[in-house]
Order: structure tokens, then C-alpha cells, then sequence
């Protein structure tokens, strides 16, 4: 049974119509993931020395204290970014499959995903390191692998609990950023509460069951909810609330721009795979406090500075940009046949992305906290931002075909892939530019001159925004009839 | 007003559509019929420079559809979902197709008060995107934005399926009623025969990508297609 499930997803993926980037973007994830390998198992090196050299503490007590946050962080990346186990469940309904077997094949899909071995790649060198420097005896090693296993597969399943309801992974993410915070301030450690389970989890025999309990119990709900909910009018349902009509007529003074303006705020607002964008740009806000409160080493380079920059007051620019003019791929046909001027929907989509920009780094001013040269970083990589790396985006995005379904995440099976992985990577060359700008001008004179390089720079590319926007404008022209149809091709 | 000229459209050596001169007057009402596969979304999508022809080219006032898109200010057109955003209300719907065709508010409502009727209360005011519409209430949708901002040129692809029986015949005569006026040339394309018939003055039937057929209507063209098709 389980064959026939194998076979349709290997024709789906292998028939696609965008598999030709598809394929690229596999090798390049490809190249990914062993880079995160590769980090995951020198950082369980590096994590090990360091405690156990520099601070001359126990590793593993460390490690667990640290653990809880680690299994709420996994819960939220994996909420995030994993794809939820989508298989075209409608057209097998009423074929004589056993509906648990549908299921099964789903969840057990997301069992092998990577987001589930990555951690072996930290923890197995770590254990290894425990019992070969540590002495720390071979059976509780692997108890406490066990348990550790149990709660990536709770975690696992918990997610696609999760995915079914918006507003729970809110709760959970803010109720981790207050208690990261009193922890940080120092009023209330909750790791004090947690360390003591992780920490039996290696010393008392049978705690591990506590963990593969709960994955087992989790599996379990997920597994019925999915059963429950293979009918038409229940999961499989487009759920339809009651909306009303928006005019935005506010936005009327920004011209025949406008008109796109306002069709994108409506798609933003009301598309979930759209929305997550907004979602990105706050996180992103929030990535500068690796950098600016120099609590990761490797980032206390002057050049990460501008990096940081870059991401805290780019991060709707990036996941946006890099997607138009994709997100328009459902109707794409009725946009090629109204009387458009490529350029006014462009500068719509350039406009929206400027906004974001300085909303971001208004937000970011924060940041003034940690020193104004901190701040500085943020608003020159604003301006880098809008001058140059927004014609970027907009230029690498003219030739993404990859359609966009906005309607699929209205489904409870349907692709929850909140956003798309290929979004960061896409955007990882247009860091290098700024940084080795900066690097030029601190190393050659001063912080300031390479702060003042990069927003020459930025102010430099406003200049090339006409010849940029003609470019684009000539790409989908000439590239018109081959966007049309791979927008054609869902999935 | 339309002028298709020595058009082939091949995918991977399979020819999909062959006609070498087909003109179709200002103020006709041109019915397309064939059987599926026989090339009746081909054309309409060329017409529309959606897919390159293979040769040839198609005019539309004089334009060539593939070199300029001046066509595009009098021309509208429905052929499937992929004409509507499915994020928008109706209403919202209506006035962005509006203004990007110059029309304010106030026209747009003015336009759709004539097609209450039409709507049968389940189009405006339903607090609903158009993603969550039925089949056949997004196709009146679809059809009625083809009408906005005066067009000289509708172009409806299967305009009659998945409505039902009231709107079909409510749609025959909005389709009647552009027909009449000589400024606008309609485009229709359809599986029923009697429905094409009854509101197109010429027919052209299309097998295997090639015209086989052209009649203008009149008491025996229903009887000559069924003729044909019964083969």
C-alpha cells in the first residue's frame, strides 16, 4: 500500500514543472544542509571544550540547563520552516485505502526529516566526547540520547498538532522570549526548574520513559485529529470567515502606483503564506541582538556589524522581494491581459519593500541600547538596503517561476510552509557586498569610513533604479509565455 | 477588428491548432464550438498573447497582439480562474479591474447595478473572497469584470458551464444584448450547441485545431452541428 504512496509522491516531484530549479534548489539546499551539519558537530566540539576547558564546569550539567531552550527553539524552527506532510489526500479518499494508512504514511513521512536528525549531529559527538573525556559511563550516556530522542519526536508531533492552530505558537514563542528575558535579567532562571529533569533523564533509569511516553501520546492525538479530519467539510474544508471590504483609499496619493499597492496590503494581510513575510521581518528584527550583544564569539568581528544591519532592517525586503512576481502566480494571466505598465507594478512592489525597510529600522532603534554605533550599523544597512539590494531582490526574483499557491494553507493538510528556505539562501550574496565594502573602509581608515562606504553605496544604486527597473521590465517581457506557463503548473 | 493569419501552434512536434486566415468583423457575435482538445482555449490564449503561436500572428484592431499591447485598453477577457484574485472580495475585485481600466467607483457601481439580476444576490455583499465562491458564482463574477471600463472586444471562454439554469439563461441575453451593439465584438466559445446558436450570429467549428466549419446562424445551423458532431 505504502508503494503506491512512494510512487505518487516520486511522479509528483519528479513531473513537476519547476523541477529544473527545483533541482538546483535541491543541490544548493543540499550544500546547506552539510554546512549545518558541519556547524552542528563543531559546535558540539566547541561547546565541550569551552565549558570544560575555559569555564571548568561540567559539560553535561551546563548542557541541560540549557536544553529546555533548545527544545522550544527546535519547536518553533520546526514551525516555521518544515513542510507539513503533503500528499494529495482528497483523490484517495475513496479509493480502497484503509484511512489509517493515509495517515500513517503521513506522519511517518515527517519522521525522517532532517529536522529531526540535524540533532543527532550535535549530540552524538557530544556524547561521544562525554564518555571518551569525561568518563561519564556508557548506559546513562545513551538513557539520556534516548529521552533526548523521544523529545525531538514529541516535538515532532507536536508541531503538526500545532500547525492546525494559528494563535498557540504566538503563546509559546512570546512565553519563551519573557522567560529568556527575566533570565537574562536575572529575576527568574527557569532553567533551575528544568535542568533537574534533563539531568535525571542521564542519572535515573527509567525517566527516559517520561519522554517516548509523551512522543507516543503525541503521535497518537496527531494521528486521530488527522483521522478525524479526512472529510471534506471538516479538514479538507477551505475554512471561509466573514470578511469585509477594504478600500485603503489612504493609499490613493501614491498615484497609479497605488492601485497594486493596495491589492498587495489585502494579499500580505489575508494569505497566510503572504503574511509570514511580516512575520520573517520581526524575527529578523530581533537576529541583531546576536551580533550587537557580542553573546556569540564568532560574531564579534567589526565586519558582522553591517551584516546585522543588513538583516534587522531587511528582513521583509528579503523574503518579500525575492518572490515577486510570484506571489501574483494565480491570477498571473488576467495581470498580462489588463492594461498594465510593468513599471507602476513594479515600483508598487519597491515601494511596499522601502516602507518595510524604514518601519523596520524605526523598530530597530532599540538597538540604540547597545551603543549608537550599533544603531548606526542598522540604518546604513537600511539605506544599503533600499538603494541597492532592493533592485537586487526585484531583478533575481524576475526569473523565479516557482508558483505561489496563497489558497493552500487554507487546508489543514495543505502545504504549511510558512516560508521557503530558499528565501535565505537566495539573499546570502547580498550580504557579501556591504560587509566587504565595510571591511574596506575600517580597515583601510576608520568604523566610520566603512560605515559611510556602504551608504555611499546604497545612495549609489537609487541612481540605477530606472536601468534596473527596464531590465526587469525587459526580462518579463521576454520571459513572459515561459512565466505564464509554469505558472500554470501547481505544486 | 480580429485578424488571425496563417496561425499553427506545435508542442513538441504535435500541431495543436492550424488556421491559416480567419477575420472576424467589428460587431460580430463569433461562436466557437469543438470538442475538447480541438483548440478553442489555444486560440483565445494566442488572441490574448498567452501562448506564442508557433507562426503566423494574430491582429486585433489592426495591433499585432505579440509586438504591442495597445490592444489591451479594448479588450477584455474571461477564460478561467487565473482571471481572478482569489484574496479579494468581489466589490474589491470590481473596482481594482476598474481602475486599472480608468474607471472610478461610482462608474464601476453604475455598471454593476444593471447586473443585479444577474447576481441573484450571492455576488455583492457576501463577505467572502472569491477563492471561498462557488464554482459558478465566480464565473459570473469573472464575466461581469470582462464588462467594465467599455471594452470593444470580450473574449468568454465556456461562459455557460457550471452556471445554473436561471443564470444561463440570464447570461444568453447579456450576451444578446452585446451582440447587438456594433462597437463590440464577442468572442464565445462552448460544448452546448443550442446556447451558442441562440446567441452568436456566426459559428466557426474547430476540430483538431482546424476550422472545419463556418456558418453564419440561422434555422438550420443547430440541426447542421448536431449533424456534425453525431459522426
Amino acid at each position: 500500500m505504502f508503494k503506491h504512496f512512494i510512487t505518487l509522491q516520486w511522479k509528483s516531484f519528479w513531473r513537476s514543472a519547476s523541477l529544473s530549479s527545483g533541482l538546483w534548489m535541491k543541490i544548493f539546499m543540499g550544500f546547506w544542509a552539510i554546512y549545518l551539519i558541519v556547524m552542528m558537530v563543531v559546535g558540539s566540539f566547541g561547546v565541550y571544550t569551552y565549558i570544560d576547558k575555559e569555564l571548568s564546569l561540567n559539560p553535561l550539567e551546563v548542557i541541560n540547563r540549557f536544553l529546555i531552550y533548545w527544545f522550544v527553539f527546535d519547536l518553533i524552527f520546526k514551525y516555521a520552516l518544515q513542510k507539513m506532510p503533503v500528499i494529495n489526500i482528497k483523490p484517495l479518499l475513496i479509493l480502497p485505502f484503509k484511512k489509517s494508512k493515509i495517515v500513517s504514511f503521513a506522519l511517518g513521512k515527517t519522521v525522517f526529516s532532517f529536522f529531526n536528525s540535524i540533532h543527532a549531529f550535535f549530540f552524538v559527538p557530544f556524547s561521544i566526547l562525554l564518555i571518551a573525556e569525561g568518563d561519564a559511563p556508557v548506559f546513562n550516556v545513551l538513557l539520556w540520547n534516548i529521552g533526548l530522542i523521544g523529545l525531538v519526536y514529541s516535538n515532532n508531533f507536536l508541531n503538526i498538532l500545532l500547525n492546525n492552530k494559528d494563535n498557540l505558537i504566538y503563546f509559546v514563542a512570546g512565553t519563551v522570549a519573557i522567560l529568556g528575558g527575566l533570565h537574562y535579567f536575572g529575576y527568574f532562571d527557569i532553567t533551575q526548574y528544568t535542568a533537574p529533569f534533563f539531568q535525571g533523564l542521564y542519572e535515573i533509569k527509567w525517566l527516559f520513559l517520561i519522554p517516548i511516553a509523551t512522543a507516543i501520546v503525541a503521535y497518537v492525538i496527531s494521528f486521530r485529529s488527522f483521522i478525524k479530519d479526512l472529510y471534506l467539510d471538516a479538514g479538507l474544508a477551505t475554512k471561509s470567515k466573514n470578511i469585509k471590504t477594504e478600500n485603503l483609499q489612504w493609499l490613493d496619493r501614491f498615484g497609479k502606483t497605488a492601485i497594486f499597492l493596495k491589492n498587495d496590503i489585502k494579499l500580505i494581510k489575508r494569505n497566510k503564506r503572504a503574511r509570514s513575510t511580516i512575520i520573517l521581518s520581526i524575527l529578523f528584527l530581533f537576529y541583531g541582538l546576536l551580533f550587537f550583544t557580542g553573546s556569540i564569539e564568532a560574531y564579534d568581528g567589526p565586519v558582522w556589524k553591517i551584516f546585522a544591519g543588513i538583516f534587522v532592517s531587511g528582513g521583509f525586503l528579503l523574503s518579500f522581494g525575492q518572490f515577486v512576481p510570484s506571489w501574483d502566480s494565480s491570477y498571473y494571466p488576467l495581470m498580462m491581459t489588463q492594461n498594465i505598465r510593468y513599471r507602476e507594478y513594479l515600483s508598487s512592489k519597491w515601494w511596499l519593500m522601502v516602507i518595510a525597510t524604514l518601519l523596520s529600522t524605526i523598530l530597530a532603534s532599540g538597538y540604540l541600547y547597545f551603543g549608537w554605533e550599533s544603531y548606526l550599523a542598522v540604518i546604513t544597512g537600511a539605506i544599503f538596503n533600499m538603494g541597492v539590494n532592493s533592485h537586487i531582490v526585484l531583478w533575481a526574483g524576475a526569473y523565479v517561476k516557482t508558483p505561489i499557491d496563497l489558497t493552500s494553507n487554507k487546508k489543514a493538510f495543505g502545504d504549511k510552509q510558512a516560508f521557503n528556505v530558499k528565501t535565505l539562501m537566495l539573499s546570502l550574496p547580498k550580504m557579501v557586498l556591504p560587509m566587504v565594502l565595510y571591511a574596506i573602509g575600517h580597515y583601510a581608515y576608520s568604523p566610520y569610513a566603512g560605515f559611510l562606504l556602504v551608504a555611499l553605496a546604497g545612495i549609489a544604486g537609487f541612481a540605477f533604479r530606472n536601468m534596473v527597473f527596464d531590465k526587469i521590465e525587459k526580462i518579463y517581457r521576454t520571459e513572459k509565455y515561459k512565466t505564464i506557463w509554469a505558472y500554470k503548473q501547481k505544486k | 477588428m480580429i485578424a488571425v493569419q496563417d496561425i499553427t501552434k506545435t508542442y513538441a512536434g504535435n500541431t495543436v491548432l492550424t488556421i491559416e486566415h480567419l477575420e472576424i468583423p467589428k460587431g460580430d457575435s463569433f461562436g466557437l464550438v469543438g470538442n475538447n482538445g480541438a483548440g478553442k482555449t489555444t486560440l483565445f490564449s494566442a488572441l490574448l498573447d498567452l501562448i506564442k503561436p508557433t507562426t503566423g500572428h494574430i491582429e486585433n484592431n489592426g495591433i499585432r497582439v505579440d509586438q504591442s499591447e495597445e490592444w489591451k485598453s479594448i479588450t477584455a477577457a474571461f477564460i478561467d480562474e487565473t482571471f481572478l484574485i482569489g484574496y479579494l472580495t468581489a466589490e474589491e475585485y470590481f473596482y481594482f479591474i476598474g481602475e486599472l481600466r480608468g474607471q472610478n467607483k461610482a462608474d464601476v457601481d453604475a455598471l454593476l447595478s444593471e447586473f443585479e439580476d444577474f447576481f441573484h444576490g450571492e455576488i455583492l455583499g457576501q463577505k467572502k473572497y472569491l477563492r471561498d465562491l462557488s464554482k459558478g458564482n465566480q464565473k459570473k463574477v469573472g464575466i461581469v469584470a470582462t464588462l467594465i471600463g467599455n471594452p470593444e472586444v470580450i473574449i468568454l471562454d465556456e461562459p455557460f458551464a457550471n452556471l445554473d439554469p436561471t443564470t444561463q439563461i440570464r447570461l444568453k441575453k447579456i450576451i444578446k444584448d452585446l451582440a447587438a451593439d456594433p462597437a463590440i465584438t464577442v468572442l464565445v466559445s462552448s460544448h452546448d450547441l443550442m446556447h451558442v446558436t441562440e446567441v452568436c450570429s456566426r459559428i466557426v467549428v474547430l476540430d483538431k485545431g482546424e476550422v472545419v466549419k463556418d456558418l453564419e446562424t440561422s434555422e438550420e445551423t443547430l440541426k447542421e452541428l448536431e449533424a456534425h458532431f453525431n459522426k
